[in-house]
């Protein structure tokens, strides 16, 4: 089962449509720029903020270079404090064990805390297959449910909505899922949380059944943390009598003083706030304290063998914030739809491909939904080197090489429908390395300059749409300064002394003889 | 100091007054600028679609042909970069593939002798009055690989506040992304060409009659965005800025 929704298209198409939805545009252009430079206020008050940042990511890598030990740790803890500790290889057995362990309560309803981990798996859908309701509570969850829409952020799932999109759907749609909209809703902030509120009062105290995702999970003590800001993760968490959360391997921070480190990164680098509102930890069961049972479904679903990969693998310390989608240039014009998986922005760019083994069309497009301008690494507090993953995936993408695939090494073929540009990046890696033949490339594009239409045919036509084609000048540099300052093939006119004194007190003056044709 | 000039290979074929600009520039400073021929391109094209190996003969030829000098000037943020911050990682890949480590050494020896044209005329050179005279508005652009990997931080501003007659003007959202990107421009055109128009819009509310920004191929497609929208915007190097004097404008 692949991370990638069914039947999307690749990266380009999808992104083309949303860049001519000007709502959708409005709202996340907004909506980013909003939180952008709160982020940037909130990280700029720590003084420390890049010995953080280098602390979070070396936690991080050396978590996941034991990661089998802290794992068997987890699990003992876990197990000793009273929970029940599942794995699961993929999204389709995460899904079974889930949905196995509900029935097995007999109940037919579950609520959710927001869970990244669970949209991965598909389990709403999982569970609706096999007779489950599971309620969203998250209030932007709870929209993007009520719309059956998809998310589009990690941390703002409903981020393309605008307030009077999400009275409509409250007051189409909440009425089929449980207790109505209140009569003559009006779409102001207050109004709106009040609807779900009531809306969501009625299904905590009903669900006997909770399922979350988790932020971290302390090996040492077996301990689960959420991070939440509504306070409905703490209501799923503490009043079922089951709770079942379901986490990706990668989760795991060693110690509790690890998770000060995160606990200080996290909510600056997500919702721009100094901590967040509410945070939930819990060990597994506690006798007249919330659930009484608690399973904990560890997931890999692609992670062992993105661990497998030594440079995608820094993409496995991603903690979630949505810093990155929110400084991107790119998310910003195409939305998070366009991506395909539950995992937009540039960190879905080369988290999904990964997770997926490349498999699909839109997994192969996404290394290259990005014009590397380098500013998600920027603002990554654990210091994932984004735009180093997307050239690798890139990599595998036009040249193949080995990965990792279901823990088999394999060797992974170029995708398909690269064949033109390969030809043609091999051949411009060939003039550039023939001078001779570059030379003569750019006279006769000087001598053809004139004949340039306006739009140009075929592949160039992607330029020629929106932009001037530059003009080819009447000379190029090199056959310019051959003219003025040297003479054919030696080029005496570069060997001339140097008039600025370095320190040594020497002028120095070059040896060099004749070109360079192979320099190997 | 012998100092080589790595004109970069869309210079050469599409900007050479970029090129001539900086021949003045560092002639009029007083250094003697050598261009070494057998200089070809970088391979930032190849390596960022993910053409790794093709990079790699670029990698052998630009060590070989800058050996001698002990400066390498780039009047590109983007190629500067990619030799700093690129020609590391395609050695150590080869190595790690067990092909040896030529292409290692060949890193070494052309990563600390790469110079972006600002920074070494403030760092080596240490001007930043260069002599400029350019009686214009101009706004800049901070290019994103000059700003993020190479840190140019506030070399170009520096130059460009001493050029005497010059008015610059702010750029709004000037560290965002131009949606260039090489490849990018013709992969994702949508994309890159909203992220360009806004850019675009941008340039034109600054009410500067020039861009200006220490990359020819993010011009080309900022200029090209300019002139198809009818704009009189003139997209120009840094360094054609600085080769311009009261005596002979550029």
């Amino acid at each position: 089962m692949s991370v990638t929704y069914l039947g999307m298209p690749p990266f380009p198409e999808a992104a083309a449509a949303a860049t001519g939805d000007e709502r959708l545009r409005g709202n996340l252009r907004h909506a980013t720029r909003t939180i952008r430079d709160k982020r940037a206020a909130a990280v700029a008050e720590l003084a420390d903020w890049s010995a953080l940042r280098a602390a979070g990511a070396q936690i991080k890598d050396r978590t996941l270079r034991h990661l089998d030990h802290y794992l068997e740790q987890l699990e003992a803890a876990v197990t000793a404090a009273g929970g029940t500790v599942h794995w699961a290889t993929d999204a389709q057995e995460a899904g079974e064990i889930v949905t196995r362990l509900v029935r097995a309560t007999g109940e037919r309803e579950v609520v959710k805390v927001k869970s990244m981990v669970t949209q991965e798996i598909g389990l709403n859908e999982a569970l609706e297959q096999a007779g489950i309701s599971a309620y969203e509570t998250d209030l932007a969850e709870l929209i993007v449910q009520l719309g059956e829409d998809r998310p589009s952020h990690i941390l703002v799932p409903a981020i393309h909505r605008n307030r009077s999109e999400i009275r409509e759907i409250f007051r189409e749609r909440m009425g089929h899922w449980g207790r109505p909209a209140p009569d003559g809703l009006t779409d102001r902030p207050g109004d709106l949380a009040e609807a779900a509120r009531l809306h969501l009062r009625e299904k905590f105290l009903r669900a006997k059944v909770g399922v979350s995702g988790a932020n971290f999970l302390v090996a040492e003590t077996g301990t689960l943390v959420v991070v939440e800001s509504e306070g409905n993760g703490r209501m799923c968490l503490t009043l079922p009598e089951t709770l079942i959360s379901v986490a990706g391997i990668e989760k795991v921070v060693p110690t509790w003083q690890d998770l000060e480190v995160f606990l200080q990164l996290l909510p600056r680098s997500s919702t721009a706030e100094r901590m967040n509102p509410y945070t939930s930890t819990w060990t597994g069961v506690t006798p007249g304290d919330g659930p009484a049972a608690f399973h904990l479904v560890l997931l890999d679903n692609g992670r062992t063998d993105t661990l497998a990969d030594q440079v995608g693998r820094q993409a496995l310390r991603c903690i979630r914030c949505s810093a990155c989608l929110n400084v991107c240039p790119v998310y910003e014009r195409a939305g998070g739809h366009a991506y395909g998986s539950p995992y937009p922005g540039p960190i879905g760019a080369i988290l999904t491909p990964q997770l997926d083994s490349m498999e699909t069309g839109l997994d192969a497009s996404l290394p290259y939904a990005s014009s590397l301008c380098g500013a998600c690494y920027e603002v990554c507090p654990v210091a994932i080197d984004i735009p180093e993953v997307l050239v690798h995936l890139r990599e595998r993408v036009v040249q193949g090489g080995t990965a990792t695939v279901r823990g088999e090494r394999t060797t992974v073929r170029p995708a398909r429908g690269h064949a033109a540009e390969r030809a043609a990046m091999r051949a411009a890696s060939w003039t550039f390395d023939h001078p001779r033949a570059l030379r003569a490339g750019e006279r006769m594009a000087a001598r053809a300059r004139r004949l340039v239409p306006r739009r140009l045919p075929g592949p160039g036509r992607a330029w020629t749409d929106t932009r001037e084609v530059p003009q080819v000048p009447a000379e190029s540099f090199r056959d310019w300064w051959r003219r003025t300052r040297g003479t054919a093939g030696g080029a005496p006119g570069s060997t001339t002394a140097h008039t600025v004194d370095d320190g040594t007190g020497a002028v120095g003056s070059t040896g060099r003889t004749g070109p360079l044709e192979d320099p190997r | 100091m012998r100092v080589a000039l790595f004109v970069t290979c869309v210079n050469d074929a599409l900007y050479p007054r970029t090129g001539q600009a900086v021949v003045t520039l560092l002639e009029r400073l007083g250094v003697r600028v050598d261009f070494p021929e057998a200089q070809s391109c970088c391979g930032q094209p190849q390596f960022n679609t993910g053409y790794r190996h093709a990079t790699e003969p670029l990698v052998h030829r630009y060590a070989s042909a800058f050996a001698d000098y002990d400066h390498i000037v780039v009047p590109s943020g983007s190629c500067a970069a990619m030799v700093r911050e690129n020609y590391p990682r395609i050695g150590a890949r080869a190595a790690a593939e067990g092909r040896g480590g030529r292409l290692a050494a060949a890193a070494d020896r052309a990563v600390p002798r790469t110079y972006e044209l600002t920074e070494f005329l403030v760092d080596v050179l240490g001007v930043t009055d260069v002599g400029a005279y350019y009686p214009h508005t101009v706004t800049y652009h901070p290019t994103c690989h000059g700003l993020r990997v190479l840190g140019l931080g506030r070399r170009p501003r520096a130059l460009l506040e001493e050029v005497k007659g010059l008015e610059l003007r702010e750029l709004a959202s000037a560290e965002e992304c131009c949606g260039f990107g090489g490849t990018f421009a013709v992969k994702n055109p949508a994309v890159s060409s909203a992220m360009g128009a806004d850019k675009a819009h941008h340039i034109r509310s600054s009410g500067a009659a020039s861009v200006c920004t220490v990359d020819n191929s993010c011009l080309m497609h900022i200029g090209g965005l300019l002139s198809r929208a009818g704009s009189r915007v003139r997209p120009v190097h840094l360094a054609e800025i600085l080769a311009s004097t009261e005596e002979s404008p550029w």
